[in-house]
């Protein structure tokens, strides 16, 4: 296993790079170690790289770095390497907002607020609603809310459905592009507003990480080790509904990022969440920005959604684990 | 350090436990016994603080045990848990370290934490699989792990539930040897298990229950007789006494004569 500390620096080393790489290719190409001196001497390209470039590969880097935290912390509460983002409701719930703002209330391409605004309500709001369902005599007990998660979904996903079946052509298509997720809206003014909450999210998450070991052990193992275990999963559901509600108000959904990247990072270097929530907040950074790059440079002149490039990614990969976890169950 | 005043716990309308009146001292070794669902594990759980008894008050160091947060419970008592599943990758050593959560104030390990933890290892016998992946280990191997974590924990109080499960015979006698001699360190160990041979070698206070209800608290010599062994666990028993002092404990198919058991091992018997 190589040492952790190494692998931390070689990721943290990787990010800035993607980062310029993926300011640098497009239409306009830009090389990355001309960036600076662009930047400093307002050279060609100046404003393509400072308006369009960078505020995509920006949000696309906190996107990532906050669905991949949030998948770790919550696969180390539900304790089962499957979970991911998704389970608790936040991103359909974050897709229901999105949906009603769309389709009853604001309407096609205008709504540049309404839609992250509405997303990011709905998102908490389903949280909420999943953790009140999964209250039982003032105790969240881990299974009820797994369920309380798969009910609100369902439900969700019949909202969103049903807006669906609502909306006109230009309706259908703006959702369908706000659902399959994407950074094509990228602006200074979406990164504004979504690193405050991503970061408020990520600290509260960073701070989890020791009892997020204990909790490996199993709830009421946790709890004799001196674990607050009720605000534990309290503060952890915060953290991910403001992590993950800012992420997909502000790039729709996208799905896999969560599950994918602390897989491969336990993979390379164990499982203490000490560890596994810096590591995945980097991987998770460079897997999107990469992933975006790929989404908008494949097809040019269009654009693929970036979450249907995760989902090509993760779909395999999902499969894999799978078959991994039934060899390890059925043959020992 | 441990008392119990008509502590009783309800689910429903079921009680798990009921009319349960203890006085642990430190420095004692209790083994509690009884058939399954006797109420051996819900007990060690209201003692640990993990369940709230439906009646009565529990006291840990002469304070009502809800005064206490988490934290400072788990720095005064340590509890060994019968199932474990990991589902991550983490090695022993990781595991073992755990036991040091509830003495951090920082996010990192001091070296004296890691001292402890390799000392509890080395206790149980359990270095040589310390960076070995936990979810591998087998059932004994991590049995030894989680007990190296409670030591590392380094309570007043051990709570084991189940310690010898999994264990070879050798292991087995290891571990209720170490709780010995930790009692004899003037802690207190608690444990359940269900091996009645071992429990009368090693047990200085032997409770025994049936249905939630308390049938008698005692030595082993006094716990272990065959009326009362038949009363709580509904088959008969044959005790007898090695030369060495040491009491043998079977239970006997109802239909089997005693004697004729007896006739098979007399050299080693005595009667």
């Amino acid at each position: 296993m190589p040492n952790r500390a190494q692998i931390l620096l070689i990721l943290g080393i990787s990010l800035p790079i993607s980062l310029c790489v993926a300011a640098g290719v497009g239409a306009y190409q830009i090389l990355p170690w001309h960036i600076p001196h662009i930047l400093l001497f307002h050279k060609d390209g100046f404003e393509v790289l400072l308006y369009v470039r960078f505020p995509r590969v920006l949000l696309s880097a906190i996107v990532g770095s906050v669905l991949a935290i949030s998948g770790a912390t919550l696969q180390g509460i539900f304790r089962n390497p499957l979970a991911d983002p998704g389970l608790i409701g936040v991103t359909a719930g974050a897709g229901l907002g999105a949906a009603i703002w769309i389709v009853l209330i604001g309407g096609g391409f205008l709504s540049i607020w309404g839609v992250p605004v509405a997303a990011f309500a709905g998102g908490v709001l389903v949280t909420i609603g999943v953790w009140k369902i999964a209250q039982t005599q003032g105790r969240v007990l881990t299974v009820t809310l797994l369920l309380a998660g798969i009910a609100l979904n369902s439900f969700a996903g019949a909202g969103i459905g049903l807006m669906t079946f609502l909306a006109d052509e230009e309706q259908l298509r703006s959702l369908t592009f706000w659902l399959l997720g994407g950074f094509g809206g990228a602006t200074w003014r979406v990164v504004a507003v979504t690193l405050p909450v991503a970061t408020v999210g990520a600290v509260v998450l960073f701070r989890l990480t020791r009892a997020l070991n204990a909790m490996s052990l199993g709830e009421s193992e946790a709890y004799h080790l001196g674990v607050s275990t009720e605000s534990l999963k309290r503060w952890a559901i915060f953290g991910v509904a403001l992590t993950v509600g800012a992420a997909v108000s502000a790039a729709g959904g996208i799905g896999f990022v969560g599950l994918v990247v602390p897989h491969l990072l336990r993979l390379m270097g164990g499982a203490d969440h000490r560890y596994l929530l810096p590591g995945s907040a980097l991987g998770g950074a460079i897997l999107l920005v990469l992933a975006d790059l790929f989404a908008r440079t494949v097809a040019v002149p269009a654009e693929l959604p970036v979450g249907v490039v995760t989902a090509l990614l993760g779909g395999p990969f999902f499969l894999w684990l799978l078959m991994k976890f039934k060899k390890e169950v059925v043959y020992g | 350090m441990v008392e119990l005043e008509r502590v009783g716990y309800r689910i429903g309308q079921k009680w798990l436990v009921r009319n349960i009146d203890l006085k642990i001292e430190a420095g004692q070794f209790w083994i509690f016994v009884g058939p399954n669902g006797a109420g051996k594990s819900t007990l060690l759980r209201l003692i640990s603080g993990e369940l709230a008894p439906t009646t009565g008050w529990i006291r840990f160091f002469g304070e009502s045990i809800g005064e206490y947060s988490p934290r400072e419970l788990a720095q005064k008592r340590a509890y060994l848990q019968q199932k474990r599943d990991v589902n991550f990758p983490f090695r022993a050593s990781e595991i073992v370290l755990l036991g040091r959560h509830p003495h951090l104030n920082g996010t990192k390990e001091t070296a004296t934490d890691l001292a402890i933890a390799q000392e509890a290892m080395k206790q149980v016998q359990a270095e040589m699989f310390a960076e070995r992946l936990y979810p591998t280990l087998s059932g004994g191997e991590a049995s030894r792990v989680d007990l190296a974590r409670i030591l590392a924990q380094e309570p007043r109080l051990f709570l084991l539930d189940e310690p010898t499960n999994h264990l070879d015979p050798r292991h087995q006698v290891q571990t209720l040897r170490l709780c010995q001699s930790i009692a004899q360190s003037g802690r207190t160990v608690i444990t359940a298990i269900h091996d009645l041979n071992l429990a009368s070698m090693y047990a200085d206070q032997v409770l025994m229950l049936r249905e939630g209800s308390p049938i008698a608290v005692g030595t082993p010599e006094f716990i272990f007789t065959p009326q009362q062994l038949e009363a709580v666990y509904d088959v008969p028993f044959e005790v007898m006494q090695l030369s060495s002092g040491q009491l043998v404990v079977v239970p006997l198919s109802s239909d089997s004569i005693p004697n004729s058991y007896l006739d098979t091992q007399p050299s080693i018997v005595e009667i």
